[in-house]
């Protein structure tokens, strides 16, 4: 006589032995209650960005107004976009947020432990006031095109950033020339055999 | 046409295909027209027998008998300089410089670039007041 199979133990583990055994189990709860479902807030892990960025290294600007422009990273803010000054006067690029998948990570480090960057420049600093929603046709056709204002406080926080950071940029040789200088791909580059 | 560069005992070579390409070795034994043994003990290179299409021969030469062991070859290359001797020819010197522009970061890149520009303005206006 062949021995039957015996499921002892409550319903997870009968539900554990049908899986193994690939037989139904012997022991069923009376009603069917229904389980919670797992939470999905806080799945998102934080961004992981890239080792070769890190603060200081110049970095090169895909896209944007400033493609192709190289710029120094200041820190990596919380949401994981990288913080990017010029310096202003040197190349025109302002305190700026940048994604670090349109940015090459060049070798070349500039040591911005003296910079200050102040703790009210991160993610809400950047973040667009939301538009009211009057997006009238009057507005749309409207050929008068307000001139983007800065920010006294905006032009204030740059001030005190590049003070530092122009200090820095000046140590090294041409380096400044080199802010200013766009990056571009020539006929012979070969862009997976490059080091940058 | 004289050929210069023979494949013979202690013929030092550079071999050009596999996980040890760029690397020098000594030819120790002629196998056949096709394979020889070589050694390259000074530079990482395992003994084994190679084929003719994957080494390339160089003028340098070291004195070792035929089947010399690494200890040999390895004070052969000591005796005849062999190391300095490679590293001062303009095939040597090529292959580093190869190597070095490969390595350059793209701030070396500008400051080439810089470099290169100053230096044919200087030659253009030289040229000019000739």
């Amino acid at each position: 006589m062949t021995r039957s199979f015996v499921a002892t133990g409550g319903p997870k583990k009968a539900a554990k032995t049908v899986a193994a055994k690939g037989k139904s189990a012997r022991m069923y709860p009376a009603d069917d209650v229904a389980v919670a479902k797992a939470s999905r807030k806080g799945t998102r892990a934080a961004t992981k960005v890239r080792a070769t960025i890190t603060p200081g290294t110049v970095v090169i600007l895909l896209s944007g107004r400033f493609r192709g422009k190289r710029a120094v990273c200041l820190k990596i803010l919380d949401s994981g976009l990288l913080l990017v000054s010029g310096p202003y006067k040197v190349n025109g690029i302002p305190l700026k947020r940048v994604n670090q998948a349109y940015v090459i990570a060049t070798s070349t480090k500039v040591d911005v432990s003296s910079v200050k960057v102040p703790a009210t420049v991160n993610d809400s600093y950047f973040a667009q006031s939301k538009s009211n929603g009057t997006k009238s046709e009057e507005k749309f056709f409207d050929n008068e095109r307000k001139a983007a204002v800065v920010s006294d406080q905006r032009k204030a926080d740059q001030k005190s950033v590049d003070a530092a950071l122009l200090k820095i940029v000046a140590k090294e040789p041409m380096l400044k020339q080199y802010l200013n200088a766009k990056f571009s791909l020539t006929k012979n580059d070969r862009p997976h055999n490059m080091k940058f | 046409m004289v050929f210069t560069r023979f494949v013979e005992v202690g013929r030092v070579c550079m071999i050009n295909y596999g996980k040890d390409k760029g690397k020098l070795a000594t030819i120790v034994d002629i196998v056949d027209g096709n394979k020889c043994l070589i050694d390259g003990c000074n530079t990482g290179v395992t003994r084994q027998i190679i084929t003719f299409r994957r080494i390339a021969l160089t003028d340098l030469t070291c004195e070792i008998g035929r089947g010399a062991r690494a200890a040999t070859i390895k004070a052969a290359w000591k005796k005849g300089e062999v190391a300095e001797a490679w590293a001062k020819s303009s095939w040597a010197k090529k292959l580093a410089a190869k190597a070095a522009r490969g390595n350059t970061s793209d701030f070396d890149r500008f400051k080439i670039m810089v470099a290169r520009k100053q230096k044919s303005k200087i030659v253009a206006a030289k040229v000019k007041s000739m």
